[in-house]
């Protein structure tokens, strides 16, 4: 009998094929196709679907990875340049803002802001920008849309957008831009800006109603929203729209960079709109209509979403100028070069950071933000520079880091009994505990490093920013921060009304409840480490985990004591971060950002004035200030300014870390060749223990078959 | 000076071990029980598996007495309790719970795993690997650890060897005026393995079990024996607490769905009719929902009831105590089916007996035929499912605190470990011994529970008694 | 035959039933519809009107089981329960929070499941049984032992450790095989070998020994006597009696787990980012997408009955004695 060995057999079969499938000349652990060798192709990753490719209803970062490539607002932000600046994208210049006082008449620019009745915004648009093709163009012999009337058996036959099999494309004309606006206040579309866009755009709030009162009327499946006009955004000629903005928003202007404000062709809108498309997943979300450098041509969000270069776009070349010192780190060796300098990005799902990073390593991902855990690998901090290892010198990986234009920080909230309130005692404890939570711990344990521990609200890169230490919390020695000792923070404490952490009339020992959304990875040791740093002052910390739900629903009902948020900018300027501080923007009573529900009739006095100012001495005045105010209040324990550290390949060029444009890929210029050969050299598949299994197996093989042979001589006998 | 606490999880335990102890002095009156546990009790690996069981089991029981310490109060004033819940295990092993380093470092390690700006003592900063605050702190010179812990295990050895031969001396002892023989007979009749029960095999597991743990106690005290966390927690210390919840959900789990099993199970075979046909049908459905998502949704729920009912758990631990009650609960839930089949299928055999007949002719009460001549006849195949789901529940644990429906984060546990170890893994140099610490304790574990777990179905299952 | 099937499936209705208002009671206490609406609209500049529209839009505004609003029977039917669930039955599972068509989404994630799960199944049931029957010819001696040791062993280590530790290894240090990831056609190849290969590894200890049981039992019996009685050679035993006895609880065993290889392997999946129905339940867990877990628990019963079906079906065919009635 043979079947014994059967199983042996099977195996050998399993690695002659694993063999051979080696030989196809990719590397054994190549993720990607053998086709794909030697592409000018860019690798990547994405974490997660992304819900909304929608310019009106996408707002998320990974996100804005595809929109930002795929949409061409008015402005966008100069790739190299700091501080950031605005730079015209699809528009000829930046718009200057024209202000008006109540019955019309044009005001001087430095009229007083509460007498500016509104602003209006003249944006012209380069001629000859074209669209992506697109079968939402694509006409018939005569002319007419060819796919505006699918029937049910042509639907049938179509699976992707890549299905259609005629595309066509048109010019962008101002009116695009226009269309999207008014699909801000679509009654279906939930924009996440609307809310706070209808307080601005004249009339975008009673456009919403009409929409809705036309919605239910309409007879077919599309709203045309071109049969309603809108008060505050109105198409001039072909190439000129205007936008009409109640009161001074200065701000605006960023707004205009975002892909909120791209165009929308009427025809997209018309096309998607079909029934029958959206159970297909063909809709605006997954397949985008744009002007941008590149186009969605794959999405498979389960695997990987494909960009590939938009055949039509044209006209704009790499940056010529930069900041001191891009010259010397090559960043402006393809000045002048026309854009974009990749053919296709190829994004590849990666739930996890583990094997990302690991991918990253071997060379399949081109470049990597890199989590905590690995840091250590990768970056040595010494005299706060960041490095690279040797290890990762040696493999010829570039790093470049920037101080994120984000907040992290916790919060009190200031309508708690315990850790609220505005009297010189609560203002003493909650820094007492400002003192005693120890943030550069906290980021070199928790972060690797990669932060700054945070002064104030507003962090370095933004107007207002100033260097120096929160005197509330910091000694300032040798031109540098230094921690008040916790001897100072027990002083604190005690005049506080907490002795030892004890109550002083009651004795009680005082509790403090941190709420947070303690699940997943790393969340033990960060709760074990949040206690260590409340013992330091005798103070017992609760930690109150909930899921994410529940955790929103006590912030928004004011019920949470001290928590962790984070804040990213939406815009480089210091009102998108000092707003999160302002009295009516309370989450608890007025369902705003504020979630500190902090509420200081001077830094709101404050804030209204700095808010439509033009950037000058006198708004930084104000900013000083008003962040002194905060220091000493001690609304939040500041936490600190995360660092973005980017990760490169040695055959990646032109990569500097942005935070406010999304639209970094058209600069990025790779060098397929010699990462083939680093691929090759770094990948090359260790034999030995699958040889050793297979001894392995044969030595276990060969006395299970002597004893069978003896076996079968003893039945023999 | 303290407040016992009683936690949930605490009071079944305390009544798991009433149980337990019930069971074994009814069962030394019933000879269909009785003969089977001997059978075990008779066995080498019944023995060593015991032996080790034991061993996690006295760490679990020091792990569930709960209190809550006085604070050091003014004289006058009246005593206040600290917030934190501590357990005589915390208690033991303060040294090792008090004694954090700022974050990782390896096994025996006398300096930090990455290296730091350190400032010299001439003011100039230098990057290089920090000496830890505890861990071979005592060294002067910290290149001599190595000698330091072979002196100090070799000590621990000879004391641990001194112990075990007063333990094996008293045994014998003991056994001698048992059986009224000589101390000299009984002790060579034990190591030639004469004696019915297997006492050589039971203290030879424990002669290695000292040599492990005496050493282990020994270093403790000066080194991270293995090694130390993201925060500079004590890895020995976080496995030993894991111990507790694994066994908590191994035990705990079966205890709360026995009733449900046992009570419907039999019914459903003995009363048949609508009865049978309405359990079967709860047991089919609640079956035939894939098991991790009837967890993970009832989880959640249990997260949200305690979130709306926060003023029942004022302290942390018993937070995360409850949380591992309700898994238990619902992993009982989930776990009960399995067990209600095999009892049904027994009493609808047992139904149809000679004896059950004539004691329903005779007007004998249902629930007296129940309880007195049923149930004791199906106590096997509980006994036998109970200590066979206690390695499964255990294992269970990891996926689920992977999943995000486990136990609490707060909470020590194995799967927690595991879970936080997997990025450890992705560091260069690897943090390995998170990991390996957990597979260690969690291997051993669910191994002797497993051998356990064979030589009760052995000796009692009719099947294999020949 | 036919009358037993269909009773079978009317059998099958209750159930179902049953199952949809556990988890839909066990959901909606965790969830209101209103936690739902926030979750999806994001985390910045949330309204209660969009909240309001949203929840109109997907049909959660309506009362939850019972509509106090309305009379007679609509006060049961006007409800998000009974829309929802009325239409689960006709496999309309609807579509996910983020908008996507729930059973196309199942179609296109049920062929990568099925490519690590039917191969670890197939690979991992050879494997089993061949160890299984290796320990029964040589049982008794040192090499059973050996083998039972090394199963015990085995099924003592966390299915987590396998992943992590292949993982580590096989991919990350030996360059064998890419880490995660899939791809279509031929090229799943080299994604899925590991996976594999760690499925039917981690299912060794369990499997190869419950199969050294049952042969165990069998070769106890008084036939296989006989036949060695009658001088028939050990293998000839093993292979002819033992083996083919034995395949009846092996079969039937096997059969129940057949339809539920669909619902693939919840953490292989994660682990090794396999787009699969596994990772898809587990994202819905994280996501707390209602409509997605509704449809896999729907989808898991039901499959798990027709499991239960096919068992039976399976139990005639290889005895002809039995009889579905």
């Amino acid at each position: 009998m043979k079947s014994t060995s059967r199983p042996h057999r099977f195996l050998l079969l399993g690695t002659l094929s694993l063999l051979l499938s080696a030989c196809d000349g990719a590397a054994w652990n190549s993720p990607y196709p053998a086709a794909d060798q030697g592409k000018n192709i860019l690798y990547t990753a994405f974490t997660g679907r992304p819900k909304h490719l929608d310019p009106a209803q996408s707002y998320t970062e990974d996100e804005a990875a595809f929109t930002a490539q795929v949409y061409q607002p008015p402005l966008q932000y100069h790739y190299l340049k700091r501080p950031y600046t605005l730079i015209p994208f699809a528009a000829t210049e930046v718009p200057k803002a024209r202000h008006f006082d109540a019955s019309g008449r044009p005001l001087p620019q430095d009229a007083d802001p509460a007498a500016v009745a509104y602003s209006v915004y003249d944006i012209h648009i380069r001629p000859g920008i074209r669209y992506q093709p697109h079968p939402a163009f694509a006409a018939d012999a005569s002319g007419k849309p060819r796919y505006f009337d699918l029937s049910p058996a042509e639907l049938k036959n179509i699976d992707t957008l890549a299905d259609f099999e005629q595309r066509g494309s048109r010019e962008l004309t101002a009116a695009d831009y226009v269309y999207q606006i008014k699909r801000l206040a679509h009654p279906h579309l939930h924009s996440p800006i609307f809310g706070l866009m209808s307080q601005y755009i004249a009339g975008l709030k009673d456009y919403a109603a009409t929409l809705e009162k036309a919605d239910k009327a309409k007879t077919g499946p599309w709203l045309d929203l071109r049969g309603y006009p809108l008060e505050g955004a109105q198409a001039v000629d072909r190439y000129t729209y205007r936008v009409k903005v109640k009161g001074k928003y200065p701000q605006f202007q960023y707004w205009l960079a975002m892909p909120f404000f791209s165009p929308i062709p009427w025809e997209a809108d018309r096309f998607y709109s079909q029934p029958g498309l959206a159970e297909k997943n063909i809709s605006l979300d997954w397949y985008p209509v744009g002007t941008g450098p590149y186009m969605l041509t794959e999405n498979d969000p389960n695997r990987r979403m494909v960009l590939e270069r938009n055949p039509n776009f044209g006209g704009e070349t790499y940056p010529t100028e930069g900041e001191p010192g891009d010259r010397a780190a090559g960043l402006l060796a393809d000045a002048g070069k026309p854009l974009p300098f990749i053919d296709k990005v190829v994004f590849t799902l990666e739930k996890e950071t583990i094997p990302y990073w690991n991918k990253f390593l071997q060379g399949y991902y081109d470049a990597s933000g890199i989590g905590s855990d690995n840091f250590d690998q990768a970056v040595q901090i010494s005299g706060g520079e960041a490095r690279l290892t040797e290890d990762m010198e040696r493999q010829g990986i570039q790093l470049r880091t920037s101080v994120a234009t984000s907040d992290m920080y916790m919060g009190f909230n200031l309508l708690d009994p315990t850790v609220g309130g505005y009297t010189d005692k609560a203002r003493k404890l909650r820094q007492a505990i400002s003192i005693a939570v120890d943030f550069e711990e906290f980021v070199s344990i928790f972060a690797n490093g990669r932060g700054i521990a945070a002064q104030g609200p507003i962090p370095p890169g933004i107007f207002g920013y100033r260097e120096g230490a929160n005197p509330y919390v910091y000694d300032w020695v040798d031109g540098k921060p230094r921690r008040k000792p916790i001897e100072a923070a027990k002083k604190l404490l005690a005049e506080a009304g907490y002795p030892d952490g004890r109550d002083a009339a009651t004795g009680k020992p005082l509790l403090i409840y941190l709420d947070t959304t303690s699940t997943g990875l790393g969340s033990k040791s960060r709760v074990d480490w949040l206690q260590k740093q409340f013992q330091k002052i005798d103070v017992q910390l609760v930690v109150r985990a909930t899921d994410w739900n529940r955790f929103q629903d006590k912030i928004r009902k004011g019920n949470a004591q001290l928590f962790f948020f984070g804040w990213n900018a939406d815009y480089p300027d210091p009102e998108n971060f000092l707003f999160l501080l302002y009295g009516p923007q309370s989450r608890a009573k007025g369902g705003g950002e504020n979630s500190a529900n902090y509420d200081s009739p001077e830094f709101n006095h404050l804030f209204e004035r700095m808010k439509n100012m033009d950037n000058g001495p006198e708004r930084q005045a104000l900013i000083d200030r008003m962040v002194d105010i905060l220091r000493q209040d001690a609304p939040w324990i500041f936490g600190y300014h995360p660092k973005d550290f980017v990760l490169a390949h040695a055959w990646t060029y032109n990569r500097k870390p942005n935070q406010m444009a999304n639209n970094a890929l058209k600069y990025q210029r790779l060098d397929p060749v010699v990462r083939e050969k680093m691929r090759a050299r770094w990948n090359r598949p260790v034999l030995w223990p699958l040889l050793l299994t297979l001894v392995l197996l044969g030595l276990a093989v060969v006395p299970a078959w002597q004893g069978y042979k003896r076996h079968e001589k003893a039945t023999a006998k | 000076m303290f407040q016992p606490v009683i936690l949930w999880t605490d009071a079944l335990i305390f009544l798991l071990l009433a149980a337990v102890t019930a069971f074994f002095v009814y069962a030394r009156r019933q000879p269909h029980l009785r003969d089977p546990l001997r059978r075990v009790a008779q066995s080498r690996a019944g023995m060593v598996s015991m032996v080790v069981l034991a061993a996690y089991v006295a760490i679990g029981l020091l792990d569930s007495l709960h209190f809550r310490p006085a604070l050091p109060g003014k004289p006058g004033a009246g005593v206040q309790y600290a917030v934190e819940t501590l357990s005589v295990l915390d208690k033991l092993a303060t040294p090792l719970r008090e004694r954090n380093e700022k974050t990782y470092s390896a096994p025996f390690a006398t300096h930090a795993y990455a290296k730091e700006v350190v400032e010299l003592p001439d003011g100039r900063e230098v990057r290089d690997f920090p000496r830890l605050k505890y861990g071979g702190a005592h060294l002067v010179d910290p290149e001599a650890w190595l000698s330091d812990v072979l002196v100090r295990t070799l000590k621990a050895e000879t004391l641990a060897l001194a112990t075990w031969l007063l333990a094996a001396l008293a045994l014998c002892a003991w056994l001698a005026h048992r059986n009224a023989g000589s101390l000299s007979t009984t002790w060579r009749a034990v190591w030639r393995g004469e004696t019915p029960i297997p006492w050589r095999a039971g203290l030879l597991t424990l002669g290695l079990l000292l040599l492990l743990v005496f050493p282990a106690l020994a270093l403790s005290t000066h080194y991270h024996v293995l090694g130390t966390d993201k925060v500079g927690q004590d890895v020995l210390f976080q496995t030993l607490k894991s111990v507790r919840t694994g066994l908590v959900i191994g035990t705990l789990t079966t205890l709360v769905m026995l009733p449900f099993a046992v009570l419907l199970g039999i019914m459903a075979g003995y009363f048949r009719g609508w009865i049978d046909d309405l359990i079967q049908y709860l047991y089919t459905t609640l079956n035939s929902i894939p098991g991790v998502l009837l967890i993970a949704a009832a989880v959640l729920m249990m997260q949200v009831w305690m979130e709306s009912n926060p003023d029942l758990f004022d302290t942390v631990a018993a937070r995360a105590d409850a949380r591992l009650f309700f898994l238990c609960a619902i992993l009982g839930v989930t776990s009960w089916t399995g067990l209600c089949r095999l009892l049904r299928g027994e009493a609808l055999k047992l139904r149809e007996m000679e004896y059950i007949q004539a004691a329903h002719a005779f007007g004998v009460s249902h629930w007296r035929i129940i309880g007195r001549h049923l149930l004791p006849n199906v106590m096997h195949i509980v006994l036998i499912t109970v200590v066979m789901d206690f390695s499964g529940l255990v294992l269970a644990e990891a996926v689920l605190s992977y999943v995000g429906v486990g136990v609490d984060p707060t909470m020590q546990s194995w799967g927690n470990m595991i879970n936080s170890a997997r990025l450890e893994m992705a560091r260069d140099p690897m943090v390995w011994w998170t990991l390996a610490a957990a597979f260690l304790f969690m291997f051993a574990l669910v191994l002797f529970a497993n051998l356990f777990a064979d030589t009760v179905r052995d000796a009692f299952d009719p099947r294999t008694r020949r | 035959m036919t009358a037993y099937l269909l009773r079978r499936i009317l059998y099958a209705l209750p159930i179902l039933l049953g199952v949809n208002v556990i988890t839909f009671v066990l959901f909606f206490m965790v969830n209101t519809p209103d936690d739902m609406a926030r979750m999806n609209l994001g985390v910045k500049h949330v309204t209660q009107e969009a909240i309001d529209k949203w929840k109109a839009e997907r049909g959660y505004d309506k009362p939850l089981l019972y509509n106090a609003s309305v009379s007679g029977a609509k006060a049961l039917t006007d409800t998000v329960f009974f829309e929802k669930s009325v239409s689960m039955f006709a496999f309309d599972f609807g579509r996910a929070d983020d908008g996507r068509d729930i059973a196309r989404e199942i179609k296109t994630r049920m062929g990568p499941s099925l490519a690590i799960a039917l191969p670890v199944f197939a690979v991992g049931l050879a494997v089993n049984i061949s160890f299984a029957l290796l320990m029964v010819f040589f049982r008794a001696s040192y090499l059973d032992f050996a083998g039972v040791v090394l199963c015990v062993a085995m099924m003592s280590i966390s299915g987590l450790f396998y992943i992590i530790a292949g993982q580590y290894l096989v991919s990350k240090l030996w360059h064998l095989v890419p880490i995660s990831g899939f791809a279509g056609g031929l090229d799943a190849f080299k994604f899925l070998v590991l996976p594999v290969a760690i499925g039917v590894v981690s299912g060794i200890g369990a499997g190869a020994r419950w199969y050294r049981t049952l042969f165990l039992e069998e070769m106890g019996k008084d036939y296989v006597r006989t036949a060695r009685a009658k001088g028939l050679a050990e293998t000839a035993v093993l292979f002819r009696h033992v083996l083919k006895n034995a395949l009846i609880p092996i079969l039937t065993g096997a059969v129940v787990v057949i339809p539920l290889l669909f619902m693939g392997s919840l953490i292989t999946e994660s682990f090794f980012g396999i787009p699969g129905l596994g990772s898809y339940t587990i994202d819905a867990i994280n996501a707390q997408d209602f409509a997605v877990v509704r449809a896999m628990v729907f989808l898991g019963s039901l499959l798990y009955i027709v499991g239960l079906v096919l068992t039976d079906i399976s139990y005639t065919l290889v005895d002809p004695r039995i009889r579905l009635e």
